[in-house]
């Protein structure tokens, strides 16, 4: 064995040894307490920002240790955050899983190891589950499009900003939509593209959509990152926002205010915040008593955001008034 | 001999369609992208006639400013036989550092402008002395940093949208001069202002040569690891001027913003005619690569083709413009 190969040996034993002693003494002074590992698909995206905040929030309320994961939007990392919980040994797992499919292998170690687990907003089938507590993207996309063909009278031209091709969201949100659209064969939807859920690509698209349709009466975005981008386009246009109907998708502080200053019609709300709390309750209420939530999963109903009602909205306290 | 009239004319015929042929050809193998994307603005044209109206150019132009000022500096990078993967990164980080200058600490445009701009070049020229000090490949040095300069725009803004930016900041993005959009004078004087570097001065000349031979270029005396350090400064500065256009043009500092963005920038250099491997290309050709990129999603919108079909073409266009670009050689 050469010199360096030994070193190298070395310095990886100490790191397992400090590793382990680290863990153990932890685990001996928290013994009492309950930890929970808490993972979401990608901490770039705003909306699990909110989420990963309403955890750590609801976890000091419940007095319990939190511990957050980054998925990275790899279902690769994802699983493997799931293995270094297990060997943490936390006591149960909130979870925001990437795909609905891919994740079972890693669930289903968790559940081999007894420990219990919660979803939000996006669940898992084929694996034994404690809860899943989330909102119904169709009956949101649903509602976008009633809400849109009641203000143009079930007649004229919309513009649909899709979200990311392929994933779960875009998907239900663009089908709830269209289901209802079918029902209303003078609303058109004369262009249909993806603004990949961001705010830039959504204003490129929006003023390539401007270009090939100037007579449009209605945007519908698959989030509000999205319609905040075709907002800026749209003004830059010259438009009267007045003639317009604008709606979207999160219920993120920017769109709130934008509604608040007339300037976009509405948006769904999905109570993120709610979904994490009452997952979160849940799984703690198990661990501590045994006792198993009323329903397997429970689905909270999206809600329509516009000025009468704004706030109904979770992050009404953020704008800035 | 006595050749019979019609047996010139038929020469000449001949002569005269073999003249243009090879006019054709060479020219094709000369200009080809340049034709290429001429004939991608005459189909598009007649597929949809508000293709060519001075709006959507201008949009057109707008919406590639900003990848194509990064092509600019990444045509220095590429030229010098190098590669800059952190740009996108750099675009999130300039940006949220812009939006938050003005946002948490109530400074100027002027400031909110400046310091981003500068921190750029300041990671540029870091990453630049890391790789000629160690020695270790751009492309390792400039993936840490697309992966650093990601986190420090996440640390910085806390995973959030900063919005709420001073209204002069936003004539950056935003603003007309005339009927010509900002964005777009910038990426005029970033194309002018590369183009002469690389073709009138001491230094562009040093970096094609860095490219062609870097040892040969050792050994005739230029310092080439200064030169290659500024390089990835002059890329990373780029970087940083689309990061403030595009914070002010959607009036927020995006920590996701140009997630993917070096590979868009990447290639808009490589159908241009730069090669990968250094030393041959230039600002013209990236100018057209940007362009055509932009003509080739801009016109796939307007004819509202799937986003599912638009990635094949980019695809397929990124592969065609290379074979091209082989047989002009």
């Amino acid at each position: 064995m050469s010199k360096s190969k030994r070193i190298l040996m070395l310095l990886l034993a100490t790191g397992v040894i400090i590793s382990t002693f680290g863990f153990s003494t932890a685990t001996f002074a928290k013994e009492k307490e309950i930890t929970i590992g808490f993972s979401v698909p990608s901490l770039y995206f705003t909306w699990f920002v909110f989420t990963k905040e309403v955890a750590l929030d609801e976890a000091e309320k419940l007095g319990v240790n939190v511990v957050v994961y980054d998925g990275m939007n790899k279902v690769s990392k994802q699983i493997s955050d799931i293995e270094d919980m297990i060997v943490k040994g936390v006591d149960g797992v909130l979870i925001s899983p990437i795909d609905i499919k891919a994740l079972v292998p890693g669930l289903e170690k968790l559940d081999e190891a007894g420990i219990p687990g919660a979803t939000f907003d996006r669940k898992v089938v084929g694996v034994p589950f404690l809860v899943h507590v989330g909102a119904d993207n169709v009956e949101g996309g649903r509602m976008a499009a009633v809400y849109i063909a009641a203000k143009l009278d079930g007649k004229g031209k919309v513009i649909e900003l899709q979200g990311t091709p392929g994933s779960s969201p875009a998907i239900d949100r663009g089908s709830g939509f269209h289901q209802v659209a079918e029902d209303f064969p003078q609303m058109e939807i004369v262009f249909s593209q993806t603004g990949q859920f961001d705010r830039e690509t959504g204003m490129r698209v929006m003023e390539d959509a401007i270009t090939a349709h100037p007579d449009f009466d209605a945007v519908w975005a698959h989030n509000d990152d999205m319609i905040m981008g075709a907002l800026e386009a749209i003004r830059s246009a010259g438009y009267d926002l007045k003639d317009l109907t604008l709606v979207s998708f999160d219920a993120i502080p920017d769109a709130l205010e934008s509604i608040q200053e007339g300037r976009l019609d509405a948006t769904i709300e999905q109570h993120p915040g709610k979904q994490v709390r009452e997952a979160m309750r849940y799984l703690v209420n198990y661990i501590r008593t045994g006792e198993r939530p009323p329903k397997h999963e429970i689905y909270i109903v999206p809600t329509l955001v516009t000025e009468a009602n704004l706030e109904m909205a979770e992050k009404y306290g953020e704008i800035k008034k | 001999m006595e050749a019979r009239p019609e047996e010139v004319t038929e020469l000449v015929t001949r002569r005269t369609g073999a003249r243009i042929l090879h006019v054709l050809n060479t020219g094709f193998k000369k200009y080809g992208i340049f034709i290429a994307f001429l004939l991608t603005c005459f189909v598009m044209t007649i597929l949809v006639p508000v293709f060519i109206t001075p709006r959507n150019i201008f949009n057109i132009i707008r919406q590639v400013s900003m990848i194509g000022i990064i092509a600019v500096g990444m045509t220095f990078v590429i030229l010098s036989a190098e590669i800059d993967l952190s740009v996108g990164s750099l675009v999130a980080f300039t940006g949220v550092v812009a939006a938050g200058l003005q946002v948490y600490n109530g400074h100027s445009t002027f400031v909110a402008t400046l310091v981003p701009l500068l921190l750029a070049i300041l990671l540029g020229i870091g990453m630049g002395l890391v790789i000629t000090k160690t020695k270790v490949h751009s492309f390792v040095v400039t993936l840490g940093m697309l992966s650093i300069a990601r986190g420090l725009g996440l640390i910085y803004s806390g995973g959030y949208p900063i919005s709420g930016l001073n209204p002069s900041f936003r004539f950056i993005g935003g603003g007309m001069i005339g009927p010509v959009p900002v964005p777009v004078i910038i990426y005029l004087g970033v194309v002018v202002t590369g183009y002469f570097v690389l073709s009138q001065t001491t230094f562009g000349k040093y970096v094609y040569a860095m490219g062609g031979n870097r040892e040969a270029a050792r050994l005739s005396g230029i310092p080439v690891d200064i030169y290659r350090t500024i390089v990835f400064g002059i890329g990373s500065f780029t970087a940083g001027i689309a990061g403030i256009i595009l914070a002010s043009r959607v009036n927020s500092g995006q920590p996701t913003a140009g997630i993917g963005w070096e590979l868009d920038v990447i290639a808009a250099v490589i159908i241009g005619g730069t090669s990968l491997f250094g030393g041959r290309g230039g600002i013209v050709g990236t100018v057209i690569g940007s362009l055509f990129l932009g003509v080739l999603r801009n016109g796939l919108n307007l004819l509202n083709v799937s986003p599912f079909y638009q990635q094949v073409f980019i695809g397929l266009l990124i592969i065609v413009a290379v074979i091209l670009d082989k047989f002009r050689r």
